[in-house]
């Protein structure tokens, strides 16, 4: 199987994957970079436990060809928090607010809302239900979950 | 053991460079989120994706006179684009509806198409905008009306060697009101199982100009071309417009059928309750 060579920005660190040319960002992320935040769910782009940011847009890692990620900056859940450690609004929000059960869907989560506080500040409630429609939880109901996320965005005012 | 070479051209010349070089082995990519959920769905992939990804200039919207879209725009930028959500509302809540956010970053609208299932979002809406696609090979151009461009389910009048590069929508379709409805289970992340599609043009209360247009109603998206004829000339009743419903659900305009989605009887309802819906609403837009 031929192998590709791709360098990009990973969490902020110039990185380059030597991998099959067919593998996904995911498959990626997690087998050659050993950063296992982002999930494989479904595989097919409907589940979003595999969401990162890609030069600032949430996507489908599962979905991305490892060749389109050249010269790209991607950030994942392991980049969210400070270099020191300390966490992130979105993430301690999440963390106050019981946002997180099971944890599956969580790193996903998290990346749709940091891709829309990002862009958007201060987004309404709809806003936000908007942007994590493509992540699916199956513990919790989003109710704690959008709570975590206004309440984020309350805190970076 | 899922294999294929994977090649990122920066031009259209390239483009069709590799697709001489490998012929029915290669498939164009763009978004992917077609291409390699069927890949990973059917463990089969073609000898080379070609993806159009590198083709930067393919992704815009633009008015000048005609609405200009590039096939690499994507669901995202139609639905953040201000002239999409006040001039092509229907395009707008096609594209805004596809998928999730992740999903509408990548996916393109020329990818839609050119997928072309029943189900497409965009398809519809650009049905009744009257919409031209614009097609490119090694050697010529062309341009195919979008009602000529299925030929049947996921099948378009495209070649092995061409691409599509854009869509161009008429400036006339100022003058008209549109609205999409998809009938849908949840709000997000899901095929429709009926979408009406209407665009609009008053002259006072009487309709001087209308297209209506079903998806998931036929092996293509179809135009309902029964039902405009019937109310060309009319003016805006319920009357007309539930009897144009009833002519939009009936043979005359569409195929039904049983699937998992929904039944074919359960399908002719929700056009004949949403063509007049849709229409008042396209009135109502265009009226503002």
């Amino acid at each position: 199987m031929k192998k590709v060579s791709v360098s990009f920005t990973l969490n902020g660190d110039a990185v380059t994957a030597e991998v099959p040319v067919t593998w996904t960002l995911l498959k990626t992320l997690r087998e050659y970079f050993d950063l296992t935040g982002a999930k494989e769910g479904c595989g097919v782009g409907e589940c979003g436990a595999c969401t990162v940011i890609m030069d600032g847009q949430a996507i489908n890692s599962c979905l991305c060809p490892i060749p389109e990620v050249e010269g790209k900056s991607v950030t994942t859940i392991e980049g969210v928090a400070n270099r020191d450690g300390s966490l992130h609004p979105i993430q301690k929000a999440f963390l106050e607010n019981n946002g997180v059960q099971c944890g599956f869907c969580t790193s996903g989560m998290i990346m749709s809302s940091k891709a829309l506080l990002d862009q958007d500040p201060d987004p309404t409630e709809e806003d936000i239900r908007k942007s994590i429609a493509g992540n699916f939880c199956r513990c919790t109901g989003y109710v704690q979950i959008v709570e975590s996320v206004e309440m984020a965005a309350k805190e970076g005012k | 053991m899922i294999d294929y070479d994977y090649r990122k051209p920066g031009n259209l010349e390239e483009v069709f460079n590799l697709l001489r070089e490998y012929g029915p082995e290669a498939a164009l990519i763009a978004g992917g989120t077609d291409v390699m959920v069927k890949i990973r769905n059917t463990k089969k992939a073609p000898g080379v994706l070609v993806s159009l990804r590198g083709l930067k200039d393919l992704s815009y919207i633009r008015k000048n006179g005609d609405y200009h879209i590039g096939a690499l725009t994507t669901h995202r930028m139609l639905e953040e684009s201000d002239l999409v959500q006040k001039e092509l509302s229907a395009l707008y809540e096609g594209a805004s509806r596809i998928g999730s956010v992740q999903v509408r970053n990548v996916a393109t609208i020329g990818g839609n198409i050119c997928n072309a299932a029943p189900s497409a979002d965009t398809a519809g809406p650009l049905l009744v905008l009257d919409a031209q696609v614009l097609i490119q090979g090694p050697e010529e151009k062309r341009r195919v009306p979008i009602t000529e461009f299925f030929t049947g389910t996921y099948k378009t009048v495209l070649k092995q060697d061409e691409v599509v590069t854009g869509l161009q929508i008429p400036a006339e379709m100022e003058q008209f009101g549109s609205a999409y409805w998809k009938q849908s289970r949840r709000k997000a992340m899901n095929l429709p199982i009926l979408g009406v599609s209407v665009s609009i043009k008053l002259e006072g209360e009487i309709i001087s100009d209308i297209r209506l247009a079903l998806t998931v109603a036929a092996p293509t998206p179809v135009r309902a071309y029964k039902a405009e004829d019937f109310l060309k000339g009319k003016s805006l009743s319920d009357e007309a417009l539930n009897e144009a419903g009833k002519i939009a659900a009936s043979t005359e305009c569409c195929t039904l059928r049983d699937s998992l989605r929904g039944e074919a009887w359960y399908r002719a309802e929700i056009i004949e309750t949403y063509v007049p819906r849709m229409a008042r609403l396209a009135a109502e837009r265009r009226s503002k």
